[in-house]
């Protein structure tokens, strides 16, 4: 099962310029998470402070009683090795082959046999569908190739907790939504907790259980996935419908004057009421049930009386046929 | 539809505060004339974390073997090509002074003094910051901005541990090891030079080498090296793990850490001579 990761009053500056401040969240045990946010506002920078790889300035992150920003390092370290993270671009080891780039945590980590090793390693390499390229160098592959192979390294040591750094970002629509399956039928496989920071619309739509979003500096909100995808927060409707009305201007929020006159011009009506809720994604079949999944179903019963009636609607509407037995 | 265009005003009606609030209180500026110290206290912190790092199992050794193989590569043959010519020079310089003061038999003992105390040292510390040091800082410093150490890092293994111990450990046995190799080259292209150039004799020279050479100065001139190839090592590591922005700083980086290193080792070893001058005595006083 999972790790619980806690983020409590997480603030992260770079000299001057605030990033975000004040982040609050609960990642739950061994179900899936996605973060959203317009570019540049600190997505990456707040995976990397989960990892203790950055120093926010307050706040902490506690992971099994290990607070990643502030405990001894070695402490860290040791904290560390229940990760997998897959990098923006793979961060592959550029003077190793993808075989043993996969292989490198098994090796430093682990004391394996090489056949054992090789045998692991040949499996994950099939999961990300990457078979016949185990040999290459990572400047000898694509980019997508490169992302899939950061993803099997991340998966090698049975991690606790993942987190994808953009799992989409150069891959086609076609792959985007095989990996979103495959990101399911691992959690559903190895019971992680997952946090997914991207920005494309598809994978929030469909693979999370629980969705937050980063703007301006804050953490807008988080929350079960209904919560935001009914949400009429304008900042949250705009981002999700991708439309330029709205709070997020092309390089940070729009100015008072801007957003005003833009309302003075707005004569077409925006589509409004509620939007509908795509189902979430389910595991491939002969996949064990997700236990995350049964255990979200819990949670969010038992805090139904604080969600607003549109997220509570939703909610109702996607267990209303689980309930009637197909997965009970 | 009279509505306007939704432009951007040429001035917003109310400026927001300039940003006060989001300043901490407690934050002080950091000054620029404190730079220089900051980064000297960063190089030593890097420098005990390594010497920490050393002792810590598991060691990497197939990674400090193929340092130590690289290293040694790229500065054995400039080392004895260097080498020669200098202990000419020496024994050249040293033999005309020598020949005017009349104290010609002395030659040898001078000229070898000079090649194994000072000049095999600096000869080191020239090929290990210029080769070794560049590479190391160059290779390093890629990896930093290709992401490779954090993904080291989030892996939990820690970059010290894995790539900048065995490499600072890599240069510093090459340097001793360098330093012996061009102690003997020197030695020798000296001796060939007084004897067949200046028709000094071989026995003068290796009597007067016996009267003025003792053991402490080999002892010297390989701890010299040992700490040269140490600095070396960590002044290209610390400039390689820190690159500032991109590909360009990697060039930027490997630059001044092969200046830094020089500076460094010229000031270290004017240091050392000294102390070394007194408190071992010379031979015979």
């Amino acid at each position: 099962m999972g790790i619980e990761v806690v983020v409590e009053g997480l603030t992260k500056s770079f000299g001057k310029q605030n990033i975000w401040q004040d982040v609050s969240l609960t990642l739950p045990a061994g179900e899936v998470s996605v973060m959203l946010g317009p570019s540049g506002t600190g997505k990456t920078v707040f995976l990397k402070s989960i990892i203790g790889l950055l120093k926010p300035e307050q706040g902490r992150v506690l992971i099994n009683g290990v607070d990643m920003v502030n405990s001894p390092e070695r402490d860290i370290m040791e904290t560390r090795k229940l990760f997998g993270l897959m990098f923006q671009d793979g961060a592959l080891f550029g003077s190793m082959s993808l075989f043993d780039n996969i292989a490198f945590p098994l090796r430093e980590h682990t004391r394996k046999k090489e056949s054992e090793i090789r045998r692991i390693v040949m499996e994950r390499i099939d999961i990300v569908g990457l078979l016949g390229a185990e040999g290459k160098l990572p400047g000898e592959i694509s980019g997508g190739m490169r992302k899939r192979a950061g993803l099997a390294r991340a998966l090698v040591l049975d991690p606790q907790i993942i987190l994808c750094d953009e799992p989409d970002s150069g891959l086609d629509p076609v792959r985007t939504a095989y990996l979103s399956q495959l990101l399911i039928d691992l959690n559903a496989q190895i019971d992680a907790t997952m946090l997914i920071v991207t920005h494309n619309l598809d994978i929030a739509a469909t693979v999370p259980d629980n969705m937050g979003m980063l703007f301006c500096r804050n953490l807008v909100t988080f929350g079960p996935r209904e919560v935001l995808l009914t949400s009429d927060t304008p900042v949250v409707s705009q981002f999700l419908a991708g439309r330029r009305e709205g709070p997020i201007g092309m390089s940070e929020e729009k100015d008072a004057a801007t957003l005003a006159a833009e309302q003075l011009a707005d004569t077409v009506p925006l589509p409004t009421g509620p939007r509908t809720v795509v189902p979430q994604l389910e595991p491939s079949p002969g996949m064990p049930v997700r236990q995350g999944a049964l255990r979200r179903r819990e949670r969010v019963m038992s805090m139904m009386g604080q969600l607003p009636e549109a997220a509570r609607t939703a909610i109702l509407d996607s267990y209303a046929p689980a309930a009637g037995g197909a997965r009970a | 539809m009279t509505a306007p265009m939704p432009v951007r005003q040429p001035e917003p009606p109310e400026k927001p505060p300039p940003a006060t609030s989001e300043k901490a209180p407690g934050q002080v500026r950091p000054s620029r004339l404190l730079a220089p110290l900051r980064e000297t206290g960063k190089l030593f912190a890097l420098a005990v974390a390594v010497a920490r790092a050393i002792f810590r199992r598991p060691f990497q050794v197939r990674e400090f073997i193929e340092q130590f193989w690289f290293v040694a590569s790229v500065t054995i043959l400039p080392a004895a090509l260097v080498s020669i010519p200098f202990g000419a020079v020496i024994a050249l310089q040293v033999g005309s002074l020598t020949q005017q003061l009349g104290a010609q038999s002395f030659t040898g003992g001078a000229s070898v003094l000079a090649v194994i105390q000072q000049a095999s040292p600096l000869i080191v510390a020239l090929l290990i910051s210029g080769a070794a040091g560049s590479a190391i800082c160059a290779d390093l410093g890629s990896r930093k901005i290709r992401e490779e150490l954090d993904a080291m890092e989030v892996m939990g293994v820690s970059p010290i541990q894995r790539l900048v111990v065995p490499r600072v450990l890599a240069t510093m046995l090459v340097a001793v090891l360098l330093n012996g190799l061009i102690s003997v080259v020197g030695t020798l292209g000296g001796y060939f030079f007084n004897v067949i150039m200046q028709d000094g004799t071989p026995g003068a020279y290796l009597a007067s080498f016996s009267a003025l050479a003792q053991l402490p100065d080999l002892y010297i001139s390989e701890f010299k090296a040992l700490i040269f190839g140490f600095i070396a090592g960590i002044v290209a590591a610390y400039r390689g793990l820190n690159p500032r922005g991109g590909p360009k700083g990697v060039g930027d980086a490997v630059n001044q850490s092969v200046v830094i290193t020089f500076m460094l080792l010229f000031f270290v070893n004017m240091v050392l001579t000294a102390i070394y001058l007194q408190i071992v005595p010379a031979k015979g006083s």
